[in-house]
């Protein structure tokens, strides 16, 4: 908890110097009343799982946030899952740390990848994350905007099985699909089943194949220059280790005289926590620790951005094709600069070619006089 | 032999005679088995899995070479079968080892056809064995035998259950080759889950009626150890050609920062049962029923499609040359009929062009007659045209003349009036 909490404290320590005193004006406190108004809000936080049936999924959230939020679970036969089409399920759980509350949400997408023809097996999600937004749009323009619900989904952690060689054509198209619409961390699942040798070249080989087919995953903002060195190196570390390769564990096991979340082999114990064994601390710590909040922000200011300004878009388009449609939304009757400036522009334009004509008329009457 | 052959000595009462001396015939054994020792054996075996999931390894591993392999890429756009032979010797025993890849397979996106390149691959090594049989002149003994003998099923370990693509893959193929299912990657799953995961994976099985391969227990030398396997399926396997110091040993193994996995260690996997099951005790019985019960279930289809039957309406048996000659002639007789039919179709087709070009024809000398007499017509008018024309002139020349004279005549008087 202590390292990796950028936020330093900030209120000044009173010093002898009279001078600085008379000077001092005091707006250095807004850090602690952000803190405090926002420890009175609570927070909440909205995140998905994807992957395909028995990648740990499940097991993961559950050793993050330290509960157990899939009790009497029901499974699918094989032959159950032949046809099966992608569902969207939500658990909604609130957790309190020290004061802190956090409502959590996962959303699950049970039978993803699972039928044996998985053609548009991704249009489930995106018309999801699509609806959240929209909801939220819909509330935003509203007349009575105080208890807006915000279920959009920060974070999409979407699980590549360890077996390959490499992306598949799903997890390909699936990333391509999602990319603009939330923010993606690709993770590597059940990574007990990889030598440290082999993780590293599935890695290298993954974030190849990513850049190749242009898929835009999370990225992680850059320190400011600022920061110490401890956390600049931290930093990097963090970002040379994508995708994580994790490994979650339901059950406690005794471990080296601790008790520890781990799974036991007959060859030894896999510790959860322990960073030689795999990435599961450092997704935990960027995730809850130290980028939460930035996951919250790009999603909107990025990906919610971009949906609102393609949406009005297409909504005033087809305004200027139909105009007898009624907006839903409430947009101001004179619509917004762009369509001012581009009839200005169409008159401009036929003015410009009148003058044209004229202009050639005029020349060919002298012309004719000449002649 | 299948149960309706006809048992040629029941008439006879068989007798038991007891033996004076040592005859020698139980040396029978010894001859067949140096007979296919110079032979040589042969032995196919195809393995099914994902992308990834270790067949190559695996594969090295039993055999204890590496076989080479590049490895497959995710983004073939189907799946296809890729066999390699081997020749392998191990105590002058020779091994024509043929390994059957599928490359591709669970990587589209779409994979409802992904089954179809395996069962005609199997389907077409059968083919060419029942071409060989039915050939006039045939070697059967000197034949490269390609039919599958085993194939190998390579199950993700997720821990919950079958995936759906194995389920609809092996359902098609149980009927046509020995199945053994196989949970590869096994040191990702513990112990306790692995439990759980077999029942579970042995249940959907049967509950869909896919029959895999059971080790026979009826053989009395084997049927303990071969119960006591079949108990163990599917086997958790690990493999790996890598060789790590363990102790004062070295294994083939492989290490992680908690542990190392060894892969003939039968408490860390069910390598070495698999082993034994596959090559040290069953691989004859594995040919054996391949040729036994698989390719005659594919030769009576296939034989009973063209036509053939074993008895006719009167329940009298056909023998297979009475039927190859009926067929014979009934396909002569056919091919005779479509001869004829595509000679008429030809006739009628010439005839009909001939007609159309009649037609063309007259149609052309009506033309030109018509545009022959336009033309004459146009001559004549043209003509009386001249002729008017030129009385015109004619008539016009006189009036000229007349008008000169006239004209000569009048300045005389005129002159003839100045001189006046």
């Amino acid at each position: 908890m202590t390292s990796n909490i950028r936020y330093k404290s900030r209120i000044p320590v009173k010093t002898e110097d009279s001078m600085e005193e008379k000077q001092y004006v005091g707006f250095a406190t807004l850090p602690n009343q952000v803190h405090r108004k926002s420890v009175k809000k609570g927070f909440d936080f909205t995140l998905m799982v994807a992957g395909e049936s028995g990648m740990g999924k499940s097991t993961l959230v559950n050793s993050l946030f330290l509960t157990d939020l899939y009790k009497d679970r029901k499974l699918l036969n094989a032959e159950e899952r032949i046809n099966q089409t992608v569902e969207i399920i939500k658990h909604t759980v609130d957790i309190e740390e020290k004061g802190v509350k956090l409502k959590l949400t996962i959303v699950d997408t049970p039978g993803f990848g699972d039928a044996v023809n998985n053609n548009e097996c991704w249009k489930p999600i995106t018309d999801y994350i699509d609806q959240q937004f929209e909801q939220y749009f819909r509330d935003e323009s509203g007349l009575n905007r105080k208890n807006i619900q915000d279920n959009r989904v920060h974070c999409c952690l979407y699980f590549i099985p360890p077996f390959g060689h490499g992306l598949r054509p799903v997890d390909v198209e699936f990333m391509k699909a999602l990319h603009e619409k939330v923010n993606i961390i690709p993770l590597i699942a059940k990574a007990d089943c990889l030598t440290p040798n082999e993780i590293k070249k599935l890695k290298d080989r993954i974030r190849e194949e990513i850049d190749k087919f242009g898929i835009k995953v999370y990225q992680f903002p850059e320190c400011d220059s600022d920061e110490d060195e401890e956390f600049k190196q931290l930093d990097k570390e963090l970002k040379e280790c994508t995708p994580f390769a994790v490994i979650g564990s339901n059950t406690v096991v005794e471990a080296r005289g601790q008790r520890v979340r781990g799974r036991l082999y007959p060859w030894g114990i896999v510790e959860v926590e322990n960073q030689s064994h795999c990435d599961f601390v450092k997704l935990r710590n960027m995730l809850i620790r130290s980028h939460m909040h930035d996951l919250k922000d790009v999603t909107c200011d990025v990906h919610y951005e971009n949906y609102r300004a393609q949406c009005i878009q297409e909504m005033t388009s087809k305004l200027a094709q139909d105009n007898r449609m009624e907006s839903p939304i409430p947009i101001l009757p004179l619509s917004t600069p762009d369509v001012e400036t581009e009839k200005l522009i169409k008159m401009k334009d036929e003015e410009l070619k009148r003058m044209q004509e004229m202009l050639n008329k005029m020349q060919q009457q002298m012309h004719d006089k000449e002649q | 032999m299948a149960a309706t052959d006809v048992d040629v000595f029941s008439n006879e009462e068989k007798r038991n005679l007891s033996l004076g001396g040592h005859v020698g015939f139980d040396s029978l054994p010894d001859q067949l088995v140096s007979k296919s020792v110079t032979q040589g054996f042969c032995f196919n075996i195809l393995c099914v899995g994902e992308t990834g999931i270790g067949k190559s390894t695996l594969m090295n591993t039993l055999f204890n070479t590496m076989f080479e392999n590049e490895e497959a890429s995710h983004y073939q756009n189907g799946v296809y079968l890729r066999p390699r032979t081997y020749d392998l010797l191990e105590s002058n025993v020779h091994l024509k080892l043929t390994i059957v890849d599928t490359v591709g397979f669970g990587d589209q996106i779409n994979k409802e056809d992904s089954y179809k390149p395996i069962v005609d691959y199997i389907d077409t090594q059968f083919e060419n064995y029942l071409q060989e049989e039915l050939k006039i002149k045939r070697s059967l003994f000197n034949y490269h035998d390609t039919r599958i003998h085993i194939c190998l099923y390579f199950i993700a370990p997720t821990g919950h259950s079958l995936k759906s693509l194995d389920l609809v893959t092996m359902k098609k193929l149980d009927s046509k080759v020995n199945i053994i299912p196989i949970i590869a990657k096994a040191d990702t799953i513990s112990k306790s889950e692995l439990h759980k995961f077999k029942i579970k994976i042995m249940s959907e099985l049967v509950s869909n009626g896919v029959q895999i391969y059971q080790f026979p227990t009826d053989d009395e030398a084997v049927s303990e150890i071969n119960s006591s396997m079949n108990a163990h399926l599917p086997f958790a396997v690990v493999g790996s050609v890598e060789e790590v110091k363990v102790g004062n040993k070295t294994v083939r193994a492989r290490q992680y920062p908690w542990g190392v996995v060894q892969v003939e260690n039968e408490s860390h996997c069910d390598f070495v049962k698999l082993r034994e099951m596959l090559i040290r005790v069953n691989m004859e019985d594995l040919r054996e029923q391949t040729h036994a019960r698989h390719y005659e279930l594919y030769r009576r289809c296939k034989l009973e499609e063209m036509g053939f039957k074993d008895t006719d309406p009167d329940s009298q048996p056909f023998s297979l040359q009475e039927t190859y000659e009926a067929k014979r002639k009934e396909f002569l007789g056919d091919l005779q009929r479509k001869e004829e039919e595509m000679r008429q179709m030809f006739v009628n087709k010439v005839k009909e062009t001939e007609a159309e070009l009649k037609e063309k024809e007259r149609e052309l000398h009506d033309k030109f007659e018509q545009l022959k007499r336009m033309h004459q017509e146009e001559k004549r008018k043209v003509e009386e045209k001249r002729r008017d024309l030129e009385e015109e002139m004619n008539a016009f020349n006189r009036k000229k003349v007349a008008a000169e004279t006239l004209s000569l005549s009048q300045p005389l008087k005129k002159d003839k009036d100045k001189k006046n």
